[in-house]
């Protein structure tokens, strides 16, 4: 339902928490975009995201304000779920809401207003392809893991949520398929702010955001120089999922040949 | 003067709301407080600490909390006009959340807190739907996708409330709230008051001390198990 509707976000900077400016004049977000914050725990990525996703209007601890289209948002935009563009997934994946998961579901697709009952179903299979074992449409919100958890709150926000601006802090961690993930964003031609510790990801994406002390010091625009890099690091992490899911198989890895690190994948380059 | 009534569960973090709207309010208002509770509170204390505003508050005992509201709100008033106050703010005790404890000329505010469960509202539907506002609090707690279901979940019962989200220890999102006071008009006659709903605090033989269980030892206000279960929203 944004289709036919685009959207530009500007985040005015705020202060650090000394108080002093933050180092850049203006932030903008345009559709397609994809961004990456990076820093040091406790620097403020996940405050910024937060800024972002309840379009602060310096009433938030940073100061910061967030323009959409340029302007000042309207307020229906802010406080109606149906009209607003963004969508989060915090790095919490605890769900309070005893509800099950289709319920859960069904209850979203009111509040967003974004299309009928079949997207449930879709939405519950697109989740089982980011996650590990398998979600139902009876299985309790409280009952499902983590990993569980968060793949089913990035389905939702694709396919229920349906918002052209997705933030996503710490994709990588839950043990989700994060590359199915990226995948699946760009399909759907989302604009991205991962906030992240994972190299690939940063890699990948337009624009890196860095943070310190609560504010941004330096927003880099990649020049090429780190396209080498992007495929050997692509490399590594296909390996090192193909690990991972062995030994979550329950398979012994001791066979040299089978775990030789090669840069066999392209991956998905920015 | 503005009249606020602030009510919701113990521990919603109705005090935080109100620290946020006596932060707003504090130099061209000049608030006064009043809280009502059963036992013990400390409210009054830290918000006079730390606004230097005056405040009061008076335990209900063996008295319902907001019975006991009811019975001192005229006093309340005359004490803060008395004082020169441009805004009183009454915070509820929050116990049994049968009460609709807002009157006509006060701006309600019902706090519920987002992690308290998809049947909350249900369970409070008096509390909220006589209310001016739904404040929900602790949303930073939660997903975003959560908090919109809380949201629908709450307007299941009262599908047109006016509902802010906030993580009121910051006060992120409550602009709409201080606007919302702001616009609200003061007290036109304060002999007029009166609340907006009925709320359930008839007298029955238990609150004079029977013990005996059970209806059938009762009279006046008695309950069978086998009731027909309407949903009470206090009108």
């Amino acid at each position: 339902m944004y289709s036919d509707q685009t959207y530009e976000l500007t985040v005015l900077p705020g202060t650090t928490r000394d108080g002093e400016k933050e180092g850049f004049d203006r932030i903008v977000i345009r559709p397609g975009d994809t961004l990456s914050i990076v820093g040091p725990t406790g620097s403020g990525k996940s405050a910024f995201i937060n800024d972002i996703e309840v379009l602060a209007q310096e009433d938030t601890v940073t100061g910061r304000s967030i323009l959409v289209n340029g302007e000042e948002p309207p307020e229906d935009l802010v406080r109606d779920p149906a009209k607003k563009p963004i969508a989060l997934i915090t790095q919490n994946t605890r769900v309070i809401a005893d509800l099950t998961v289709a319920r859960f579901l069904t209850l979203h697709l009111q509040a967003r207003e974004t299309g009928s009952e079949s997207l449930i179903a879709n939405t519950i299979t697109l989740a089982n392809e980011f996650t590990g074992e398998k979600i139902a449409g009876p299985m309790r919100m409280t009952g499902l893991s983590g990993g569980q958890t968060r793949s089913l709150l990035i389905a939702d926000a694709i396919l229920i949520g349906q918002t052209p601006i997705l933030l996503l802090d710490e994709v990588e961690n839950a043990g989700i398929n994060k590359e199915r993930v990226i995948s699946c964003l760009r399909e759907y031609k989302k604009a991205v702010i991962f906030v992240t510790h994972d190299p690939y990801i940063a890699l990948i994406s337009d624009r890196r955001i860095v943070m310190k002390n609560g504010a941004v010091t330096a927003v880099l625009e990649p020049d090429g120089s780190e396209c080498d890099i992007i495929g050997t690091v692509s490399g590594m992490d296909a390996f090192l999922w193909d690990l991972r899911e062995k030994i979550r198989s329950g398979e012994l890895v001791s066979n040299p040949e089978k775990t030789q690190a090669a840069p066999k994948k392209t991956g998905i380059t920015a | 003067m503005r009249l606020v009534i602030v009510a919701g569960p113990p521990s919603a973090g109705k005090t935080a709301v109100i620290r946020q709207i006596i932060r707003k309010f504090v130099k061209t208002d000049t608030p006064a407080y009043l809280k009502i509770d059963v036992v013990k509170a400390f409210e009054d204390e830290e918000l006079r600490e730390e606004f230097g505003i005056p405040t009061r508050k008076v335990y209900s005992g063996d008295l319902c909390p907001d019975h006991m509201g009811i019975m001192v709100l005229r006093d309340a008033i005359t004490w803060a006009e008395g004082i020169g106050a441009g805004m009183l703010i009454i915070e509820s005790a929050g116990l049994c959340l049968r009460c609709t404890p807002y009157t006509t000329q006060a701006f309600g505010i019902a706090v519920l807190p987002a992690v308290s469960g998809s049947n909350a509202p249900l369970k409070m539907a008096p509390l909220i739907a006589l209310a001016d506002a739904a404040v929900v609090t602790k949303t930073d707690l939660i997903s975003q996708a959560e908090k919109e279901v809380f949201r629908e979940c709450i307007r299941s019962v009262v599908p047109k409330i006016d509902i802010i989200e906030t993580n009121a220890v910051q006060g992120t999102g409550l602009r709409y709230l201080l606007q919302a006071i702001s616009r609200y008009p003061g007290i036109s006659d304060a002999e007029t008051i009166a609340l907006r709903g009925t709320p359930p605090l008839g007298v029955c033989t238990i609150c004079i001390g029977k013990k005996e269980i059970g209806w059938q030892h009762h009279f006046g206000v008695i309950r069978p198990l086998e009731e027909a279960d309407n949903l009470y929203r206090g009108d």
